[in-house]
């Protein structure tokens, strides 16, 4: 029998190693994962890569996990957010390491290690800072840079509802990074407010299907 | 002479989408354009977060926090709207599906090099978000910005100073006092506000300027 239902968020990520690659979902807070990257800071796993759109906001989620020295380096599109602080000091100590990546190209690098691609030539970035040291190959008389897959060792992700093979649905715009960072690590935790018998999830509306998940944790509430 | 206010650069810039056109409108002063979209005609607003189909913005009962637009702000979803993943968000950007990608900029060279994506300010980290995927991709971009800075140095240059976020996109600008088409042979200019000369617009605009046969004053409505 496929069970992928775990029963806390501690048991969730209790085998997270040190050093590990962490695709975190998300949005600014809108899909993120905040109460698995909680646990996954309460767990102490240390020297971690982040890659994420942002890079935190206010003091828990991923901003606490940068906060308390945990994350070595952060691959992400624009990590300035309102309140962005825990970002900014560890940045200006020279605490953390940023990769700077165009937020397209962040995602499909993602999807490219999912769909099992060497890597991929993008249009986009081409003649700018963020190309620099890239190769660069003309193709049909456009410009383009080559760019390498990204595969997490797990994925926090988070999604509105799943049965215990892990098939998932999101809401509105929280879906966001989670279906292609679901593809593309190893090993994909997911929370979710809602975990509903085998076969109430329209098969026509699943937006992850669960050969992509791996364990999914119940968090009830509104969203 | 009285220079367009940034709502009626917004005005103007509404004017010239079609009926029927799939639209991404950047932060800042692009956003204003949904405000003035003639009566009769169904644009298709695109949010990189994952949504086609954003409506006006919401009332406080109707905010939903799971539906926000690329600026993190409330959202709304017309009849006819959808939700998909970041990676096919991205792809409908870079893929040239977007009819127009309306996009702010610091400096737009007349070359259509734009600027847009960083001053380097030593006191921040440094973001692109979705800055470059949307200067590279769409059918065509188009920049919405000041003619000048505050201390009155042309944005529209020979060459950004600044680091660029992508090269020779740029087809048509509005700014507060004209309405420039850049192309093969230079920039053109098509539409100046009343009362200003060339002479006048020249001396606020580094690349040698042309004016079109068939220009015209912009007529904008007080808006």
């Amino acid at each position: 029998m496929i069970n992928k239902i775990v029963e806390g968020l501690a048991e969730a990520v209790s085998d997270i190693r040190d050093g590990a690659v962490i695709l975190c979902a998300g949005f600014g807070a809108v899909g993120a994962p905040d109460e698995l990257i909680d646990a996954l800071h309460e767990q102490g796993a240390r020297d971690l890569t982040i890659v994420s759109n942002n890079a935190g906001n206010g003091r828990t989620g991923l901003a606490g996990l940068i906060a308390s020295g945990h994350v070595r380096k952060v691959i992400c599109s624009y990590p300035r957010s309102s309140d962005s602080t825990a970002f900014d000091e560890a940045y200006k100590a020279g605490k953390i390491e940023l990769e700077l990546v165009p937020q397209g190209t962040i995602s499909e690098r993602m999807r490219c290690a999912a769909a099992g691609l060497g890597g991929f030539y993008s249009p986009v970035a081409v003649g700018t800072k963020l190309a620099e040291g890239k190769e660069t190959r003309e193709i049909n008389g456009r410009l383009y840079v080559f760019e390498k897959p990204l595969k997490g060792d797990v994925a926090l992700l988070k999604a509105d509802r799943a049965d215990r093979w892990g098939n998932l649905t999101y809401r509105k715009s929280a879906r966001n990074f989670n279906p292609t960072m679901a593809m593309a690590a190893a090993l994909s935790i997911v929370q979710v407010r809602e975990i509903v018998p085998l076969g109430e999830i329209d098969p026509e509306g699943v937006a992850t299907p669960g050969i992509f998940v791996d364990r999914v944790v119940e968090l009830g509430g509104k969203r | 002479m009285k220079p367009l206010s940034r709502r009626q650069i917004a005005w103007r810039a509404a004017q010239d989408i079609g009926d029927g056109s799939y639209v991404n409108l950047g932060i800042g002063l692009p956003t204003l354009v949904a405000d003035f979209i003639p009566d009769g005609r169904e644009i298709v607003f695109h949010s990189e977060n994952g949504v086609l189909g954003l409506g006006k913005a919401p009332s406080a009962n109707e905010i939903d926090p799971d539906l926000i637009n690329a600026g993190k702000g409330p959202a709304s979803l017309l009849p006819g709207g959808s939700f998909f993943h970041h990676t096919d968000a991205f792809l409908m950007i870079r893929g040239g599906h977007l009819d127009y990608s309306l996009l702010g900029a610091f400096e737009v060279s007349g070359e259509g090099d734009l600027a847009n994506w960083t001053t380097e300010d030593p006191d921040y980290p440094p973001g692109v978000g979705g800055a470059m995927d949307l200067a590279a991709g769409a059918k065509e971009v188009r920049v919405l910005c000041e003619h000048t800075t505050k201390e009155g140095a042309p944005r529209i240059r020979n060459a950004c100073s600044y680091p660029l976020t992508a090269a020779g996109v740029v087809r048509r600008v509005y700014t507060n006092l004209a309405v420039l088409d850049i192309g093969r042979d230079g920039v053109l200019v098509r539409e100046m506000v009343e009362g200003l000369g060339l002479v006048e617009l020249q001396a606020k605009t580094e690349p040698k300027l042309r004016l079109a046969d068939d220009w015209k004053p912009i007529a904008a409505p007080a808006v």
